[in-house]
């Protein structure tokens, strides 16, 4: 059904990337390898989307590789993304769904089949048939998140996916990424916030001002950092 | 002039489903819709294409399109006309005041309003979906049609201010067409001509059935863009 050989580790070498005459990524290495969930750590305009987007090959690297282990048969993506502000298409629930699967060249059945697991498997079952946009903000981004994981992905990537939701929500995506991290997807999520770092992290990767300062294991990490800037960020003193 | 009876006379044409009158309505709606029609095959694929590429010279041609949906009737009338007269290039197609040839001239006045408001739309929705549609996989000419099917409430209304356009103009109809009685007379030539013979009660008739057209146009498109509210949240 699937072809067994792994995308991952992925692979990012000396990647750099270039905006409006201004280095905005430098020279950033590290590899994902399958498993577990890597926080993009760091201030607010420290590159942590660019890096996403990288990643995901929504942008090319200006100098540098991004490199798959394995480019996948018949050029489907095996890595999905879920965005800042949910994308919602003017459509239903269900139909969001269907919509990314059939990008990806699945048949209708193997569609429908998929998106009803999906809502099944996020709660959203009861909402298929309403309008997308007219879900609350929780409900729209855990959509995105079905909507991503419907594609099979083994990587997941997300960018900030809680920073417009409010404390409860926040807590339920939490708990989705652990279950999804759970079940063996590999998940890359960025974030500002420190409290959801410490709770999901098994790694981070800690950027500021487009450079990677610091890449640890999570616990190490917040037991104390070595980057003055890593140091200064946990204590609320950051910069930017 | 008795306003009293002219309106009488105008209502006993529209409740007695006058022959002349119903060949007149029917031609002029014939002819529009299915301008609109082939404007709309024309132009959503072209607006939605221009929206997604980039090239030298975009702008200027954005430009030119925003000012053909200006063009004065008659000038696309006149254009037609050059093509489709006897000298012309496509003369021997003998289209010369036929309602093809009307069909044709209401395509140029149309088409650019389809193509101008469906780039402004599309390109608005591409902005948005932008990440998202590219995440999935659709870049370029493969993201039309998700683009025009999620913005296909804005795009009734374009396709409405199209039609509104081709059934309010007499310009180019006129020309081309030649208001021959029973055959390429539309609402609006009829009314012209008529206006002047002093024929007041077909006139206003014909002017009073435009004007419900209108108001019809306009509750339909008012009832797309709150359909469309609903599902853009």
């Amino acid at each position: 059904m699937r072809d067994t050989a792994s995308i991952l580790p992925l692979r990012v070498e000396n990647a750099s990337f270039q905006g409006e005459g201004r280095l905005l990524i430098d020279a950033v290495s590290f590899t994902i390898p399958a498993g577990g969930l890597t926080v993009l750590l760091g201030p607010n305009g420290a590159g942590k989307s660019l890096v996403l987007r990288l990643c995901h090959g929504l942008l090319e690297p200006s100098a540098g590789s991004v490199r798959w282990a394995y480019s996948g048969a018949g050029g489907i993506k095996r890595h999905a993304m879920v965005f800042q502000k949910p994308i919602m298409l003017r459509r239903s629930v269900e139909a969001n769904v269907t919509h990314a699967l059939a990008a990806a060249g699945l048949a209708g059945a193997e569609r429908r089949q998929r998106c009803g697991e999906a809502l099944a498997r996020f709660g959203l079952s009861e909402r298929a048939t309403q309008p997308a946009r007219l879900l609350s903000g929780g409900e729209q981004q855990r959509l995105a998140i079905a909507r991503a994981w419907a594609l099979r992905p083994e990587l997941l990537f997300l960018d900030e996916p809680t920073s417009q939701l409010d404390p409860a929500a926040t807590r339920q995506i939490e708990e989705l990424l652990a279950g999804l991290v759970a079940e063996g997807i590999t998940v890359m999520m960025s974030t500002h916030d420190l409290g959801q770092a410490r709770r999901l992290a098994r790694r981070v990767l800690f950027l500021h001002r487009g450079r990677l300062v610091e890449d640890r294991d999570a616990a190490e990490f917040f037991a104390g950092p070595q980057a003055e800037e890593a140091r200064a960020f946990l204590a609320g003193e950051l910069i930017w | 002039m008795d306003f009293g009876a002219i309106f009488q006379a105008a209502f006993a044409l529209m409740v007695g489903l006058d022959p002349t009158f119903l060949a007149i309505v029917s031609l002029s709606l014939r002819v529009t819709l299915t301008a609109v029609f082939i404007a709309a095959l024309i132009g959503l694929p072209l607006g939605a294409a221009l929206a997604l590429s980039r090239f030298p010279g975009r702008p200027a041609v954005i430009v030119c399109l925003n000012a053909m949906m200006g063009l004065p009737p008659v000038v696309a009338g006149l254009v037609v006309f050059l093509l489709l007269s006897r000298s012309g290039p496509l003369g021997p197609l003998g289209l010369l005041f036929t309602p093809t040839a009307m069909i044709v001239a209401q395509v140029i006045l149309v088409v650019p309003i389809v193509i101008a408001l469906t780039r402004q739309i599309v390109e608005d929705l591409w902005a948005e979906y932008r990440d998202h549609l590219r995440s999935v996989g659709l870049e370029g000419l493969r993201a039309i049609p998700t683009l025009l099917w999620d913005g296909r409430f804005a795009l009734a209304t374009a396709l409405l201010a199209g039609f509104g356009r081709a059934s309010a103009e007499v310009g180019a109809v006129l020309v081309v067409g030649g208001n021959i009685a029973g055959y390429t007379r539309t609402m609006t030539t009829a009314i012209t001509l008529e206006t002047s013979k002093g024929d007041l009660a077909l006139a206003l008739g014909l002017g009073l059935v435009l004007i419900v057209l209108t108001l019809m146009i306009n509750a339909v498109a008012f009832g797309a863009s709150r359909v469309g509210a609903r599902y853009a949240g």
